[in-house]
């Protein structure tokens, strides 16, 4: 024991001496990013070329999982189904946050009841959301649907009719993510110098104007940042999908990372689902640095 | 600024009302329907006529929701202290010491943080059967230890301290951790909030990877107890006890809320702007 702590003090010494102290204190980052990012990348790569349900001995397969990839029919409506998802909640959760935080940055009175008040689902769990807006989305005795005949409409099928449930679950990702977005639009707002929209006043610009010619390319780069957030916010969707509907009707709310998911812990197939979360890796990555690609020029 | 009174005030008053209520609704209706009775359930008011704790009573019987609060509350402060410390070390090299691959190091950080989970998911599921970490506490806190955002954050607030501090603590004998934790911790206390709140939090709404790892009940955090629940069939189709549950899950959060309300939103706005 003695000669233990005897020699920590002499490596602790010998650390100091050849500088070894700096990689002790990264080495927590470097121990996990090997163990949980490198190595699961890597391995995950592997995967995709074998057969496996973890209990039976791994098989070599070549490329099969590939091929079966490209003609996995349900695989290309989980990514359709996500990608509906993304056309509807990305310009909607641009267009409300920018819309609120507009309003709020007009010296508004009480105004951090109403940033509070927005920013409430933020922090709540995903699982309360869910919970509550399938109550508020049910058929029969669904809120929005008893308000809907109250007010002499029709009810609405917002979860059990395939054209529109993907689009349900949609405007409630919205709802629940909107008041982050509120917040870094002010933020962004606030940096615009007033001058500019006094100086814009002199020359007689309209607020419309004014709003399209100054603030909305001064805040680019946080429309950029909420594009980029919502689109990998998106492509995760699974916990919505996974209490709502279980995928369905006819699996027009099935999102990738579900399908990834039953792939894995529902039919065992480690190797296919190593293969889909690879791709489907891939995939958003690419459309994330087209993003910036296309947004960056824009400017 | 003087406030007139226009149209367009009244405008502006009235579509943050009504978002407001959009956003408020929902919750307040929530917390009636815990209360309610299944046939009152329906019903828009506010507050039931016949409140009682009758599905809260059902729910503790039929799910160990106690023992999952627990469970949350350990892992997330578990999760939380161990990001801080990795955050602090990490950072704290990063910023302020010079050594070769620093610079490697960073941008793997950046990298690693912008690869999304789903490359990874599988291949940690198998890390954590052969670990034999299935179903343990480990397997939730172990994989969240470390974290690429919270050693920016710490890299960023040490960046901006001055050395003199540092060469200070030297003179009196201080060694590199004591620096860290003693000297340069009490200097950064709004990193130190924002990187306590974002994980806590974060740690507790993950469902995902819970769901994969965790299959005892009696080990489960609350937010997958409450999932499985409400997927599972075991609330018999009796919505009160779904929303008793959902209630909560939500309450401990909405709480924390309610006091730190400025950190919570100064926090989560940090999220976007880090650089």
């Amino acid at each position: 024991m003695l000669l233990a702590i005897e020699n920590t003090s002499k490596k602790a010494a010998f650390f100091q001496k050849k500088k070894l102290l700096p990689y002790l204190l990264v080495s927590p980052y470097l121990v996990f990013v090997g163990v949980f990012v490198l190595f699961p990348v890597f391995f995950c790569f592997f995967l995709t070329f074998h057969k496996w349900n973890i209990i039976a001995p791994m098989k070599f397969i070549g490329t099969a999982n590939y091929s079966r990839l490209f003609h996995d029919r349900l695989f290309w409506k989980a990514i359709g189904n996500t990608l509906k998802f993304l056309l509807l909640h990305i310009p909607l959760q641009l267009i409300v946050s920018l819309f609120l935080a507009y309003l709020l940055n007009h010296a508004i009175k009480a105004i951090s009841f109403f940033r509070a008040s927005f920013f409430m689902p933020v922090i709540v769990s995903g699982v309360v959301v869910t919970i509550l807006w399938q109550q508020l989305l049910g058929f029969d005795s669904g809120l929005i649907n008893r308000m809907l005949v109250g007010l002499g409409g029709h009810k609405s099928g917002w979860l059990v009719d395939p054209d529109i449930a993907i689009y349900s679950i949609a405007v409630m990702a919205t709802w629940k993510n909107v008041g982050l977005y509120v917040i870094l639009f002010l933020v962004g707002l606030q940096t615009v110098p007033p001058q500019y929209y006094e100086a814009a006043k002199m020359e007689g610009a309209s607020k419309w104007q004014q709003f399209y010619h100054i603030t909305l390319p001064m805040i680019n780069p946080t429309v950029f940042m909420v594009v980029i957030l919502s689109t990998i916010g998106g492509f995760s969707l699974f916990i919505e999908p996974y209490i709502m509907t279980g995928g369905g009707p006819l699996n027009t709310t099935l999102s990738a990372v579900l399908y990834i998911y039953k792939q894995a812990f529902q039919y065992y197939n480690m190797g296919y689902s190593a293969t889909l979360g690879f791709f489907y890796a891939i995939m958003i990555m690419t459309v994330v640095v087209l993003q910036k690609k296309f947004i960056e020029k824009e400017v | 600024m003087k406030e007139k009174f226009s149209f367009g005030r009244l405008f502006m008053y009235g579509a943050l009302l009504i978002a407001a209520i959009t956003f408020l609704y929902p919750f307040i209706w929530m917390m009636g329907a815990a209360f309610a009775p299944e046939n009152e359930i329906g019903k828009m008011t506010v507050w039931p006529s016949h409140a009682g704790w009758e599905n809260f009573r059902l729910m503790i019987k039929k799910i160990p929701i106690g023992r999952s609060l627990l469970n949350s509350l350990l892992v997330a402060s578990f999760c939380t202290t161990l990001v801080m410390i990795t955050g602090s070390t990490v950072g704290y090299a990063l910023s302020r010491m010079k050594f070769k691959g620093r610079q490697l190091i960073f941008y793997v950080i950046v990298f690693t943080m912008s690869l999304p989970f789903q490359i990874t998911l599988i291949p940690n599921y198998i890390t954590m059967v052969n670990l034999h970490l299935v179903d343990t506490f480990l397997a939730l806190i172990v994989p969240f230890a470390v974290s690429a955002f919270a050693i920016l954050m710490f890299r960023q607030a040490f960046q901006g301290l001055p050395q003199a501090l540092i060469d200070a603590a030297r003179l009196d004998g201080c060694n590199e951790l004591g620096i860290i934790f003693r000297v340069l911790w009490p200097n950064i206390k709004p990193t130190l909030v924002t990187v306590a709140i974002l994980t806590f939090i974060g740690s507790w709404n993950e469902v995902l990877w819970p769901l994969i790892v965790i299959r005892n009940e009696q080990l489960m955090t609350m937010p997958q107890l409450v999932t499985l629940f409400a997927v599972g069939g075991r609330a018999d189709n009796q919505l009160g006890v779904k929303i008793a549950a959902a209630v909560l899950l939500a309450l401990p959060v909405m709480i924390a809320f309610l006091f730190f309300q400025k950190h919570f939103i100064q926090s989560m706005a940090s999220t976007g702007l880090k650089d």
